[in-house]
């Protein structure tokens, strides 16, 4: 891969700030766009739009094709057994709501337990502590260990017979543990006990294979897949997408309503209530064709180059510390610096050019284990290069200078 | 250029030795203060005498250099002063970190008035302001007896 060349393809990149070139590394938080994704919505609502799935002239029936196709590819992309098992959201934070929503609704009861980890992102936690309320279940964690890693034995521990679901992270956004979550699958599965994995750092760096995964539940943030915000996709095994009750109701979700009642619409469509972020869908299409036409092994093994590197010169410089050594690291690089607060460090570094972000990144259970109120976050994409770590290494020598100055 | 004028000597020596930080026996009002976005957390100690003069102030916290050093620079400022004065020096304080170009009370020295500038470097920064208010919104809880934390998510 030539990420020169790629790179010429995200048009952010023409643009300076303060006066340097950008070193884009925050795409834990959100990825760059590349000029087909943005062209795609542009000529959308320019040349074809239409609301989907609702009138019959030519413009609407387009619309509807364009948009049913993203739905092919994501199903492609992710080798789900059925398109009818992709559900589009308004992002990842919405499908992990649907099914803790839906699922505790139809089986969740009072002392019923939910095992999450101390991994995850607020997103996949917060979303279940209604339930604590609302049905008097129980939320576990499982442990993570001291190099930011989870076990399948943590797991294994913090089953009980009373636990209903499993909600845990592919790839943790702090300390870049990529889980092995088919192994984790296996087991929850073999006690009865299905799981929704958080898949917002996995989609966009890992092969997925929901068919090999078998996980029940999969959700992705297409914002970080170099696609737009305000999408997020669901992946459910069918089964549970007939099983469990709507989520929203609104338009497009029905199938007859009478004063009397109301009845639901088939798949996809009884998860999909109202007009949907059309225009999103179907420019999310062309991220699938620009992931699938670099390779997603190929980014793969780019990324993991870059994050083995930046790895070894982060620490080689004595005063950095970087934060997680699982087994097997993604795409994310967490450090602190002693002395100096991560968000001094992102301003300085921002002065350079260099986007990182700072804070506990929606993961405060795990920053409070780590006895750590914040850290800084170099993330990377496929658009990253050597020297963009290299920046990123010299400008963190420049704030130590400015500090101990 | 603008990275100097935030970073400046004086905040990085107030934000790596705060003054003043700690907790003391017979304070008789305090108040927190957080940034959820950040994280950053101070905790305000005061003793207001019975004339209305604040005889000690400490404050415990952690955070970026720049809530620190507001924290620090703050409590030297704040001790020995008349509830009216500490009021006033509020208000001149965080208009200046609004938008008026300098401070306008009378009641401070120059030096002293140097050192609270020292802290205007922020304006150019519109992420940062918050850390260099917090210490200043929660002596406001603290002084008027405010339930409950300062948040800067809650404070316009
Ligand atoms: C691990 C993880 N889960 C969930 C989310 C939330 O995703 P979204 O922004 O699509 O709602 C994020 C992104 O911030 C994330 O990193």
């Amino acid at each position: 891969m030539n990420i020169k060349d790629i790179k010429k393809e995200f048009p952010i990149f023409d643009n300076k700030v303060h006066n340097n070139d950008l070193v884009y590394l925050d795409s834990a938080n959100s990825s760059q766009k590349p000029k087909v994704v943005v062209d795609r919505i542009y000529d959308f609502y320019t040349k074809e739009f239409s609301n989907v799935g609702r009138s019959v002239h030519y413009l609407a029936v387009a619309a509807t094709n364009l948009y049913e196709n993203t739905r092919v590819l994501v199903q492609k992309y992710i080798n789900a057994k059925d398109p009818n098992e992709i559900v589009f959201t308004k992002g990842a934070t919405e499908a992990i709501n649907l099914v803790a929503n839906t699922f505790g609704q139809k089986y969740l009861k009072e002392g019923d337990e939910i095992l999450i980890t101390e991994l995850e992102h607020h997103s996949n936690y917060v979303p279940w502590h209604y339930l604590r309320k609302s049905k008097g279940v129980k939320i576990n964690f499982a442990d993570v260990d001291e190099n930011g890693d989870i076990s399948i034995e943590s797991i294994e521990k913090k089953i009980t017979p009373k636990t209903k679901i499993l909600a845990i992270t592919h790839l943790s956004n702090v300390t870049g543990a990529i889980l092995p979550i088919k192994e984790i699958i296996q087991l929850a599965h073999s006690k009865n006990i299905p799981v929704l994995v958080d898949g917002c750092q996995g989609a966009p760096h890992l092969k997925l294979d929901m068919q090999d995964l078998n996980c029940d539940f999969y959700a992705i943030s297409c914002h970080k897949m170099y696609g737009p915000t305000g999408l997020g996709v669901l992946y459910a095994k069918k089964k549970w997408l007939e099983e469990l009750p709507p989520y929203q109701g609104g338009g497009g979700m029905i199938g007859e309503v009478k004063k009397e009642g109301i009845t639901f619409g088939d798949l996809p469509n009884k998860y999909e209530a109202g007009t949907m972020a059309t225009a999103q869908v179907i420019a999310f299409g062309e991220s699938i064709n620009f992931i699938n036409k670099l390779g997603i092994d190929k980014i793969e093994e780019h990324e993991r180059e870059l994050t083995k590197y930046g790895e070894e010169i982060l620490r080689k410089n004595n005063s950095v510390k970087l934060i997680g050594s699982p087994k097997n690291k993604g795409s994310v690089l967490s450090f602190t610096l002693d002395g100096i607060h991560p968000h001094d460090i992102a301003t300085i570094l921002d002065e350079d050019g260099v986007a990182i972000r700072a804070g506990h990144h929606c993961c405060q259970i795990l920053h409070e284990k780590l006895g750590l109120a914040a850290t800084a976050r170099a993330s990377l994409g496929v658009y990253n290069t050597k020297d963009d770590l290299d920046q990123l290494n010299s400008s963190i020598n420049k704030c130590i200078k400015i500090f101990n100055s | 250029m603008d990275l100097k004028d935030l970073y400046q000597q004086l905040i990085l020596d107030h934000g790596k030795n705060p003054r003043n930080l700690g907790k003391f026996e017979n304070f008789n009002k305090d108040a927190k203060g957080h940034n959820p976005l950040c994280g950053d957390k101070v905790h305000v100690y005061l003793k207001l005498d019975e004339n209305k003069k604040i005889s000690d102030i400490k404050f415990e916290g952690e955070g970026c250099a720049i809530s620190m050093a507001s924290a620090s620079i703050m409590t030297e400022l704040m001790k020995n002063k008349e509830e009216p004065e500490v009021k006033e020096l509020i208000d001149d304080f965080l208009k200046m970190i609004k938008d008026s170009p300098e401070l306008s009370s009378k009641i401070i020295s120059e030096d002293e008035k140097t050192k609270l500038m020292s802290l205007s470097g922020v304006k150019k920064y519109p992420m940062r302001v918050k850390c260099a208010t917090l210490p200043w919104h929660t002596l406001v809880s603290a002084m008027t007896d405010k339930p409950g934390e300062v948040n800067t998510e809650k404070e316009d």
